[in-house]
Parts: structure tokens; C-alpha cells; sequence
């Protein structure tokens, strides 16, 4: 038993299943493949910026200007789009300002040395500030060609490319986690800074990157939000960092920085897709949903604290027995 | 590790005790008349005053109708908040869904993806404004075209047809409200009108906040305004309140000449206090009530195949007599009514 | 930040001479109460290194329970209902602080945990239906109209010398007492503090219970000043005010320093931006930019004052 528990996903996989019990019982309408999937393209802009925020709470830090970064790109993408620009020259256009704005962001934690939640509360208003102010209550319509990135399936199949494309990237990012020096990096610099400077870990530049990591994640998701609805407005996801947050540290990395998986934040993202689409095809109020988000977030990491203080003592008490 | 599973514990709990659907909502058959049709309305947010009379519309209509309602809306008003709410009631297999949008053009695929299932899709109060094929039929609060007009001549006879006046609206983009400015901007050029002079227009993004900033820098910035209409019910409360704190209305300490006159669009609950006081003399509004007994009707009878909509047909619409569909086949709900310290203890909503 | 707010004014005064009318002094002066109140809560939490982004959710939510409060009984004493919005906002508080500093969770997850919270509760309890003005009793809207004193046309509300009055008792509580410098102690030194006797866990739950017992006071504010409150409008975002305030008023951003008249100070600043950008005719959706700006300002002047202090002190 104790050695299928030290797996961080444990958590996250066991609640998947609880949940999936839970709203079968709700409703007649939750256990439905197809509904299922389709309903999952809803959550893969939450998904791709929940691969960033792993990367940044792994490292010691938070942003939580994700939503508003992803905003940002997606209404000055959606402009350039009407500029007549080019389906590549707006993908890389997006990508490298996700990247500059991830940037601002990791500088002034990183150089600046400024605690990450403040640095990311002033720009999660400047970012989503500069979309208000540029487009006031307008929408930028995206051409049509581009629309229905959700509706697309994997040939012969009911799953969603998005989905498998979300996939991919978790993959990927999981390897950079596990298999990298840069993986490494992050860890060590979330675990302890000073130390891991001392071992000749680029502190700064590691924190730059995670944060940079997290705007490009951010862009990619305003791309995909974008084709899916096909306007792009100043309000897109709006309060989205909460889910964001909430899916990471249910998924098992530690707020405190240091440890931390890809597969539990995926596990943790289900898990909150199946709560919200649960909930809503039950007919269950939206603002029930925020009360059980919240307080998922605020007891997951309440419960993990609690636990590993239980743990450290019985350890201490291990070592002081003769 | 052990204490996760006090956490695991405590979701289920959550999970569980979050109310349970009503079983009758999609399961209940009415005897004798076969399988019940099921509507759903979603309000552009909850909380919002406005929607609830909408909402006690589509109960009674469907209580006569003998089909099923529930409502279900968003927290927030944001664009894209709806989105989920439809693909839920999609997925439970409701006969009608009726709407207030959000965005005139962020809905289109889900929409399609409804009608594509069966489901009509009638829009209320707010329509897709250029997507109008998105969905299967309207019913709009009022004749649009008359909101403008009637709004000038209520603040014009306040006044006495002469002075500065200002518009206090909602955001920069709000349909209903631009297409009802533009149509007071046209009233005005009318020679009746021609000593009422429009000095700005101001938007409060329907904030309390914003709106009360907003209207008072209106009055910094015209000391000589006569008037305000606030076509907008958030707008409205807000310059009320504002009105009333610097005691400039009409009549009241600290009024400079003949003081400020208040119109707008607003829910009697909202403006009654203000009305008794006599900070505003009147304003308007239409019956939302009307929408949504309308849309009601017409969204099962278009699903039981009885009713198929185009412009120029008449239909019997129970207690609210007959209604003709529009070219862009609407239904309108009421004209406007206008309350004031005569009427307004007649009307609670 | 005198200056600033002179230098702001001054502007404003020369895109618009009418910026300078009684009018929107009146406006200034109605617009920072709300924020003051708040704001001195926010500073300490601030100071103790922490932060609290559920502000605007409590004060909604306080708001929200006193209006319902009025709905049910419109006899009741609009003071009675003031302590009453105390009271609950000091629960709310105490839940942040216990998580804070007990459960040992982040300020940031704990508070953006209960932001959500408290903004569902504030739904759930209300079934969606908002306090109109009828509601309300009379003498809660004289807390807007009405004040102690008035100097011709420019009145000080109620509301502002509740404010004010608070804003005093904090300074007094901050500077004289043992409880208030030790917030200071935990907030410059953590460990230094512990070891020196501060009884840390007990200061950093103080802040945050103090805080709600403010944003408490602040909803029945909110009520008198708004006279409505709707569920998914009243305090949204107010947050970010608060803290581009605090930031602005020169509280050190990495906790430790910060003073009341500072906070002050940066609500009028930040009133008079307000109020400027709706006289100058700038739209209001501006308004978040500003405050991002501020906030990232106050943040850099922070880092580079504390750069050359660390600078001249290796030298």
C-alpha cells in the first residue's frame, strides 16, 4: 500500500475514478464517450497552461498571469489575422510574443528579485489591461477557414485532435521534466536556489525559462481558444489561472517548489473536467462549481502539508528510537 | 500520505451533497399526450434582476403548455461562458433552448451543433445580430426602433425640450444600446427637438463602479446639463445614485438653476426608492415577462412541428393575444411602458 | 507620492480646468473610503511578506449576508448592520488566517482558494437574486450624502471619516502596540522575529482576520455608497485596486516596511487617476492597464531601491 502511495499520481488517478463513479450516479448523460470527448476540447486551453504552470511551481515560483497572457495573445493574434497576415507568420508571431511576455515576467523574478506572485499579479492586470485597452468590448472575428480546431478528429476515429495534440506536448514536456539537464535545473533550483547556484545550476536563466516556457503555452492556447470560438475578445478565460492552479497542485507538485509531475497535473486537469462537465450536464449551478474549485485547491494542499508533517514526525520519531 | 486520503474523503462529500438533478426534468411523461418537451433557458449571468422576470415568463407559459423548464446560466457575462451550458443541455437531449447571448458572434458553432441535434433554438432578448441564421427564431423585449425615440421624448418633456443633455451607457460595444443611441442621435436632428443639445456620450461598462465614476465626471464636465438618459439598467441605478448623493436632480439642495432630470431603462425595483423619492420623475422599460412567455411558446410549437416560422405569420399567443413575426423572424414582446410615481407600485420586478 | 498625486492633479487640471471643480474633489473624495478601508489590511498582510487576493470576494460577500440582513428586517439599526458585516468579514478573515498560518498554505493559494469561495457562497446564499436600493434602510445612504463636516461645496462623507478614524486607530495600532510592531518584526525578519520572542504564527493569522473584519466593514460600505449590490459585480477585481494602492503607497513590496499614511496617500493618488481618466474623457476600459502599470512600477522602484541600498552598504 505505502509504496503505491509515494507515487504523486496516485491522488489524482484515484479521484479520476471516484469521479467518474460520482457523475455516472448524478446523471443519466455523463457516461457517454463521444460526449466526453467532445466536451474535452473545452479543457485543453486549461491543460496547456496547467504544462507551463507545472514547470514554474516545480522551479519555486507561480504565475498567475497565464489567462490574461493568453488573452493577450489571442486578440493581437486575431489582429493580425484581419492584417491579412499569414496562418505561419501569426503562429510564430504569437508564439514569440507568448515568449517575450513570459519573459517580462521571469526577468523581473529572476533579476529584479521580486516574489513571483507579485510580479504576476501586476501582470495579470497589465496584460488583460493592454487587451481591454485596446479593444474595449469589441471581438475580432478570426477568419472563417481557421475555425472548428475542436471539431477536427483523428481520421476514423471520435477523439479530438486537440486532444491528441495536448498529449503529444504533455509527453514531451514530461521528458524535458525527467530526462533533461534543464529538467534537472528546475528542480534543483525549486528545492533550494542557493544551493543549486552554488552547484553551478544558472539559477536566473533556469527561472527565465520556466516563466518563458509558460507564455509560449499560454500563446498556444490562444491560438486553439481562437479557432474555437472564432472571435477573439479582451475577456477570453477570464479567472482561468484558478483551474490552472488548482489541476497542478491536485496533480501533486508541491506548491513549495522542488517535486512535481506532468502525468499527475494531466491527471488532476481530468479529474476537473470531469467535476465541471459532471456538475454541468447534472444541472448543477455554475457557482457551485466555483465554491468546489476552490476549496479543491485550498484542501488539496491543506491535506498534502498536513501529511507530510505526519510524515516528518514519525520519520523523526524513527531516527530518536534506539 | 495519509492525510491525502482526508482529501479524497472530503471531494467525494463535495461531489455528493452537491444537489441532485430532478428526475422529472427529462423522464416525465404526460398522460395521455405522450413524451413532455423539455425547455431550457439560459440568462446571460445569474443576478442579474433583468432575467428574472424572463424567467417567471417561461414558467408560466410552460405550465400551461404542460412541458418541462429549467434555467441554468453562467456566473459572469463573459463571451465565452455559455459555451459549456450549451454543450451540457445538448448532451442532456433538451427539445428547446432558448438564450439571452452573450456575443452576437462567439456562439455560432454550438449553436449549429444544437440545431444540428434537433433542438430549436429560439435566442431572447439579445439576438445574434448578423448571425441571425445561427438560430431558429427571436423574441425581442420591444420594437427596437422605438426605444430611442421614446427615450428623448420622455427627457424632452422633462426638460422642457431645451438644454445639454448626456447618454450614460454601457460598454462601447453593446448592440442594443448603439443601435438605440444612434436612433436618439437621429430624434434629436428633429425640429421639436432642436433646443436639446447632446454633449457626450459616456460608457460605465454596466459597472456600479465605473458607472458612478463616469456620471460624475459628466457632471464635473458639463455644469450645465439638463439631462441624462442611462439606457441601461445598471447605468440608470448608478446616475440615480449619484444624483441623489450630490442633491443635484430637479428640485433637490443643491440643484444649480432647475437641476438635472434622470431617465433611462430600468427595473422598477431597482429605481422604485428613487421614483418615491423624487430624485427621477420617470423612466421606461418594456415587460421582459413577455420574452420569455413568447419564446416559450413558439420553441415548442416549432419542435412539435405546429409551427413553422416566416416573416408575416401570425400567431395566436395565448393571453398575450396575437403576435407577427418579423422579416428577421421576430417576435416582439411589449411596447414600452413608462413608470412613474403613479404606476410604479403596480410593478414589482 | 505627494507630488505624485500633485503631479496628477496638476495634468488633469491642464487637459480639463473643470478637474479642479468642487465636483470632482467630491468625487475623489467619495471614491477612496472603500479603498483606504481595505487597504490598510492589505498592507500589513503585504508587510508579513504575505498577500490577500479574496478582498474583493469578502467585501462582496459581507456585502451581500447585511443586505439580506436589511431585506429581512428594515427596522434594523444600519450601525447594527455594520457590525454585523464586521463580524463576518472577521470569520472570513479568520479562515485565510488559520490557513495562512496554521495550515501552512500559501497566502496566494489560500486566498485564491477562498476568492473563489466566497464569490460561489456569495451566489449560492443570494439564489442569484441582488439587494436593491429598497432594501437598504435610508440611513445607510446618508453614510454617502451626508458627513461632519463640509466645506461649502465639498462635503466629508461618513464614509470618508470612517475611513480616516481607521485609518488612525492603524497607525496607533502599528506603531504603539506590541501586537502591530511585531506584524513589522515577522515581516523584516522572519527567523530574527521567532527567536526574539514574536509569537509569529499568532501575528500572521492577526493580519488576516484584521483584513476581513475591514473588507467586512467595507461591503456595508459598498451598500451605502453603491445602494445595490449585485452577486457577480460587487467587489469583482477589486483586488487589483487594493493592492496598485498598497504598491503605490510605497509599501515595500517584499514585506517589512509600509506605512498607513502611505496607504492613504495612494488612494487618493489612485481616486484622482480614476477620476481624471473619466473627466479627460479616457474610456474606462483603461482602468486595468493603469493598475497593472502602477503595480509593476511600484514593484521596479521597489527593486531598485533595494538594489542601491544593498549596493552602497557592500561598498
Amino acid at each position: 500500500m505505502n509504496h503505491v502511495l509515494r507515487h504523486r499520481e496516485m491522488i489524482p488517478a484515484v479521484l479520476v475514478i471516484v469521479a467518474f463513479a460520482v457523475g455516472a450516479l448524478q446523471s443519466p448523460f455523463f457516461l457517454d464517450t463521444r460526449y466526453l470527448l467532445d466536451s474535452s476540447t473545452l479543457y485543453v486551453e486549461a491543460g496547456l497552461l496547467a504544462l507551463g504552470m507545472t514547470l514554474v511551481v516545480i522551479s519555486g515560483n507561480i504565475d498567475l498571469s497565464v489567462a490574461s497572457t493568453l488573452a493577450l495573445v489571442a486578440v493581437i493574434s486575431a489582429k493580425l489575422l484581419e492584417a491579412g497576415w499569414s496562418l505561419p507568420a501569426v503562429v510564430v508571431a504569437a508564439l514569440a510574443l507568448g515568449a517575450f511576455l513570459g519573459a517580462v515576467n521571469g526577468c523581473l523574478v529572476a533579476y529584479a528579485g521580486i516574489p513571483s506572485f507579485m510580479v504576476t499579479v501586476g501582470t495579470l492586470a497589465l496584460y488583460r489591461g493592454i487587451a481591454h485597452a485596446m479593444l474595449g468590448a469589441q471581438s475580432v472575428n478570426v477568419p472563417s477557414h481557421l475555425l472548428g480546431i475542436d471539431m477536427a478528429y483523428v481520421p476514423g476515429t471520435v477523439v479530438p485532435v486537440s486532444l491528441v495534440a495536448l498529449g503529444v506536448i504533455a509527453f514531451g514536456i514530461g521528458l524535458v521534466l525527467n530526462r533533461t539537464v534543464l529538467g534537472h535545473w528546475i528542480r534543483a533550483v525549486g528545492t533550494n536556489e542557493k544551493a543549486s547556484f552554488y552547484s553551478g545550476v544558472p539559477a536566473a536563466g533556469v527561472k527565465v525559462g520556466v516563466f518563458v516556457i509558460a507564455g509560449m503555452m499560454a500563446a498556444l492556447a490562444a491560438l486553439h481558444i481562437n479557432s474555437r470560438l472564432g472571435v477573439a475578445r479582451f475577456d477570453h478565460a477570464r479567472g482561468l489561472e484558478v483551474d490552472v492552479i488548482t489541476a497542478v497542485v491536485l496533480g501533486g507538485t508541491s506548491i513549495f517548489g522542488g517535486k512535481g509531475s506532468i502525468l499527475g497535473t494531466m491527471l488532476a486537469l481530468l479529474l476537473l473536467a470531469l467535476i465541471r462537465t459532471g456538475m454541468g450536464v447534472a444541472n448543477v449551478k455554475a457557482e457551485y462549481q466555483l465554491a468546489v474549485i476552490g476549496s479543491l485547491l485550498v484542501l488539496t494542499v491543506v491535506a498534502t502539508n498536513l501529511g507530510e508533517r505526519f510524515a516528518s514526525r514519525s520519520r523523526v520519531k524513527l531516527q530518536t528510537q534506539p | 500520505m495519509k492525510a491525502s486520503w482526508i482529501g479524497l474523503i472530503a471531494l467525494a462529500l463535495v461531489i455528493g451533497c452537491a444537489p441532485k438533478e430532478q428526475a422529472a426534468t427529462t423522464s416525465g411523461t404526460a398522460s395521455g399526450s405522450g413524451k413532455k418537451l423539455s425547455v431550457v433557458y439560459i440568462p446571460k449571468n445569474t443576478g442579474n434582476p433583468y432575467f428574472n422576470d424572463v424567467k417567471r415568463g417561461f414558467e408560466d407559459a410552460c405550465k400551461e403548455l404542460g412541458a418541462d423548464f429549467t434555467t441554468v446560466g453562467p456566473a459572469t457575462a463573459d463571451a465565452t461562458s455559455q459555451i459549456p451550458i450549451i454543450k451540457e443541455q445538448i448532451q442532456r437531449g433538451v427539445d428547446v433552448i432558448a438564450i439571452s447571448a452573450n456575443s452576437p458572434n462567439a456562439l455560432n458553432q454550438v449553436m449549429d451543433q444544437a440545431k444540428s441535434k434537433g433542438i430549436v433554438v429560439i435566442t431572447v432578448d439579445s439576438d445574434l445580430t448578423g448571425n441571425e441564421s445561427h438560430r431558429d427564431a427571436c423574441t425581442l423585449p420591444t420594437d427596437f426602433s422605438k426605444v430611442g425615440e421614446g427615450q428623448v421624448e420622455l427627457l424632452g418633456k422633462l426638460i422642457g425640450y431645451e438644454g445639454e443633455i448626456a447618454i450614460l451607457s454601457a460598454t462601447t460595444d453593446a448592440p442594443n444600446q448603439n443601435a438605440w443611441i444612434e436612433k436618439m442621435k437621429d430624434t434629436l436632428k428633429e425640429p421639436a427637438y432642436s433646443k436639446m443639445k447632446l454633449v457626450e456620450i459616456a460608457y460605465g461598462d454596466d459597472e456600479p463602479q465605473k458607472s458612478t465614476t463616469e456620471c460624475e465626471a459628466l457632471l464635473t464636465k458639463h455644469p450645465n446639463l439638463r439631462g441624462i438618459i442611462s439606457p441601461t439598467t445598471v447605468g440608470v441605478a448608478a446616475a440615480a445614485q449619484v444624483l441623489e448623493q450630490r442633491g443635484v436632480y430637479a428640485g433637490g439642495p443643491y440643484a444649480k438653476g432647475m437641476g438635472i432630470e434622470l431617465t433611462g431603462l430600468g427595473t422598477p425595483d431597482q429605481m422604485r426608492r428613487f421614483v418615491e423619492s423624487g430624485v427621477v420623475k420617470a423612466f421606461q422599460l418594456w415587460a421582459p415577462y413577455n420574452e420569455g412567455f413568447l419564446a416559450a411558446i413558439i420553441g415548442t410549437r416549432m419542435k412539435s412541428g405546429e409551427l413553422k416560422p416566416v416573416p408575416g405569420l401570425e400567431i395566436d399567443a395565448l393571453k398575450l393575444g396575437k403576435r407577427t413575426f418579423t422579416e428577421k423572424l421576430e417576435l416582439v414582446g411589449s411596447p414600452l411602458v413608462t413608470f412613474d410615481k403613479k404606476n410604479i407600485g403596480d410593478f414589482h420586478f | 507620492m505627494l507630488l505624485l498625486l500633485v503631479l496628477v492633479c496638476a495634468i488633469a487640471a491642464i487637459r480639463e480646468p473643470r478637474f479642479l471643480d468642487p465636483s470632482s474633489l467630491n468625487s475623489i473624495l467619495l471614491w477612496a473610503p472603500l479603498l483606504i478601508v481595505v487597504g490598510i489590511g492589505q498592507m500589513m498582510v503585504i508587510v508579513t511578506r504575505g498577500i490577500d487576493v479574496s478582498v474583493g470576494s469578502s467585501l462582496g460577500l459581507s456585502a451581500m449576508l447585511v443586505g439580506m440582513l436589511f431585506r429581512a428586517n428594515p427596522e434594523l439599526n444600519a450601525v447594527l448592520g455594520a457590525v454585523a458585516g464586521i463580524l463576518l468579514g472577521l470569520v472570513m478573515g479568520s479562515l485565510n488566517g488559520a490557513l495562512v498560518a496554521w495550515a501552512k498554505v500559501p497566502p496566494i493559494i489560500a486566498t485564491l482558494g477562498t476568492l473563489s469561495v466566497f464569490r460561489g457562497l456569495m451566489f449560492i446564499v443570494s439564489g442569484g437574486e441582488q439587494i436593491d436600493g429598497n432594501d437598504l434602510p435610508v440611513a445607510l445612504s446618508r453614510w454617502t450624502l451626508g458627513g461632519p463636516l463640509s466645506f461649502g461645496a465639498v462635503t466629508v462623507s461618513w464614509l470618508l471619516a470612517i475611513a480616516l478614524a481607521l485609518a488612525a486607530a492603524a497607525a496607533w495600532f502599528l506603531g504603539k502596540t506590541r501586537p502591530g510592531r511585531d506584524i513589522y518584526a515577522l515581516g523584516s525578519n522572519p527567523e530574527a522575529a521567532r527567536l526574539r520572542g514574536v509569537q509569529v504564527n499568532r501575528a500572521s493569522f492577526l493580519v488576516y482576520a484584521i483584513t476581513g473584519a475591514l473588507c467586512g466593514l467595507a461591503g456595508v460600505m459598498y451598500a451605502a455608497r453603491f445602494g445595490f449590490v449585485n452577486p457577480a459585480t460587487a467587489g469583482q477585481g477589486f483586488e487589483l485596486t487594493v493592492i496598485a494602492a498598497v504598491a503605490i503607497g510605497g509599501t515595500k513590496i517584499t514585506g517589512g516596511s509600509g506605512s498607513i499614511l502611505g496607504v492613504v496617500l495612494g488612494c487618493f493618488l489612485l481616486g484622482s487617476i480614476n477620476v481624471a481618466l473619466a473627466v479627460l474623457g479616457i474610456e474606462a476600459s483603461w482602468q486595468m492597464l493603469v493598475y497593472g502599470v502602477v503595480i509593476l512600477l511600484a514593484l521596479l522602484i521597489d527593486s531598485l531601491t533595494r538594489k542601491t541600498l544593498e549596493g552602497l552598504q557592500t561598498r
